[in-house]
């Protein structure tokens, strides 16, 4: 068994964690929302990529680009005229109304792809890989890292350089004052989560050209997202990546050892961080 | 007379069968100061909430200078119209910084571009003497800090009418000393006031009328020189028996 590849194969999945955990992480950072359907929006934007590459013929990186948008515009109508009206003291009812679109989401896909599972072609891109001496690294994984690396960093340029940034962390901070500053919470939170499913068209795109994908494996992908912030520290985009890292690397780590233990190792991973430090590795230093 | 720039006209509001509000008429002109005094549970704060929208009147009107009957407008509409607002409770937006907080301020409540606020909100930084904090985090200010951040942040929206709620409470003689001077400053440049205080040589130190309420109710409204020698002010607000 060879070390180093192992740890930089699980350095790079970490990546793809990290994209699941980033749009999960901006709407719960923003309006305190668990969005418990937030894996399966990553099947469902897989699928529609899956659509548009081979309606249009295109490479699964050109339909990102169609499909995007519209992501973004159902990010847009999902918070407006559903997500929107579940917000208040209660944490409740938002965990109720996302619990029931992931089942309503799961079985919608299900209906209309079969339990099949699919994959995103990306041609010769699949097998592509970088020789750099000791390990040979696979140019998707290098792909998946730097992409996860380039949206946590516009993330971070757009919270804390633009005007919308700063609506969205005095809204964040304070919604009813926000109100009297002119702020509209409820058009912040909509574009909140419609940026949120941009993020989520990269992991999609990623997800589905990385492994096969079928309707079910929605929840698993939130069990990671979850993971992966809550082992960063809640609210801290970096911690999120290293939180991605961490899962990627114990569960690479497993599998090297016991190819059965692959999942477990991750969770154990996991509970160790919960345990050792609950705050998460990188917590914000005020709270 | 100077034209009004709030009026406001037998407004009621209660809570079950508390009148908090009970037909309150008063208005203010433009560039004038009104203070408001009055015991703990007078209905000075609900007044504002009133005033700012965050509380709808059961009857009555409100109209504000331009805009006319604001009664059914929403907060964040009268904050753009130009009602500006501090809180009793300093509630800055603790995660972002203090010029952050002014920033956000000056581009919703008064749509003003990034560049423009960033160059107003420097000025409003002088006026409040926030300078020296501009980049800390909000939420690690000493109170009178808070207090000043509250001011700025209020006039960062750009406000018709400032709204002080009880911005001198909590504060040291020295504090509140200095802080009436920044607010006397702005006064003097114009602002028209309506300031809610306990703290009354702070108050009378500004203002050039005094509006005292009871149970709701408007008990007297005048020069604070007659307000604070009236007998019934003596007797509801001061405690003093005539």
């Amino acid at each position: 068994m060879n070390y180093l590849d192992t740890v930089v194969q699980g350095v790079l999945l970490g990546g793809l964690y990290a994209l699941f955990a980033a749009g999960l992480s901006l709407v719960f950072g923003i309006m305190r929302l668990v969005n418990l359907a937030h894996g399966d929006l990553i099947v469902l934007a897989a699928y529609l990529l899956l659509i548009t590459a081979s309606v249009l013929g295109l490479s699964p990186f050109v339909a990102a680009a169609a499909v995007a948008p519209l992501m973004f515009g159902i990010g847009w109508l999902l918070q407006r005229h559903v997500l929107g009206r579940t917000l208040g003291a209660d944490i409740l009812p938002p965990l109720l109304v996302t619990f029931g679109l992931s089942i309503a989401l799961q079985n919608a896909l299900l209906q209309g792809f079969s339990a099949d599972s699919r994959r995103l072609n990306s041609g010769a891109l699949a097998t592509a890989s970088i020789d750099l001496g000791p390990v040979s690294v696979g140019v998707l994984p290098l792909l998946t890292f730097a992409s996860a690396i380039v949206v946590i960093i516009a993330l971070n340029q757009l919270f804390y350089r633009t005007e919308l940034g700063r609506a969205f962390r005095a809204t964040s901070d304070d919604a009813d004052t926000a109100r009297l500053m002119g702020i509209q919470p409820q058009r912040i939170f909509s574009g909140a989560t419609a940026i949120a499913m941009l993020v989520v068209t990269i992991a999609a795109l990623y997800l589905g050209t990385r492994a096969n994908f079928d309707p079910s494996i929605g929840p698993a992908r939130l069990i990671y997202a979850f993971e992966a912030v809550i082992i960063g520290g809640l609210g801290s985009l970096w911690g999120t990546l290293a939180g991605g890292i961490t899962i990627g690397l114990a569960q690479t780590i497993g599998a090297a050892i016991n190819p059965e233990w692959q999942i477990l190792s991750g969770h154990i991973a996991f509970l160790l961080v919960l345990l050792l430090k609950p705050r998460g590795l990188f917590p914000r230093a005020f709270d | 007379m100077r034209a009004p720039m709030l009026k406001v006209d037998r407004l009621c509001k209660s809570f079950n069968s508390l009148k908090v509000s009970n037909s309150v008429s008063f208005s203010v002109s433009q560039g004038e100061a009104l203070g408001i005094i009055g015991p703990n549970g007078a209905g000075k704060s609900t007044l504002f909430n009133l005033i700012t929208g965050n509380l709808r009147p059961d009857s009555g009107r409100i109209e504000l200078m331009d805009m006319g009957d604001v009664t059914g407008m929403p907060p964040m509409q009268r904050c753009i119209a130009g009602v500006g607002r501090s809180f009793q409770i300093p509630q800055p937006f603790d995660e972002l910084t203090v010029f952050e907080n002014l920033l956000v301020a000056a581009a919703h409540g008064r749509g003003l571009s990034e560049h423009d606020a960033c160059d107003k909100c420097g000025e409003i930084l002088e006026q409040t003497e926030l300078m020296t904090v501009a980049n800390q985090r909000a939420g690690g200010l000493r109170l009178l800090q808070r207090k000043r951040l509250e001011l700025a942040r209020a006039m960062a929206t750009g406000p018709k009418l400032l709204l002080l709620d009880e911005i001198a409470g909590g504060l040291t003689e020295c504090e509140s000393a200095s802080l009436v001077a920044t607010i006397r400053a702005i006064h003097k440049g114009g602002a028209t006031l309506i300031w809610i205080e306990h703290v009354l040589h702070a108050l009378n130190s500004v203002v050039e009328r005094l509006m005292v309420l009871d149970f709701g109710r408007v008990i007297g409204i005048g020069a604070p020189f007659d307000m604070m020698n009236s007998e019934a002010v003596k007797t509801v607000y001061l405690g003093i028996e005539a």
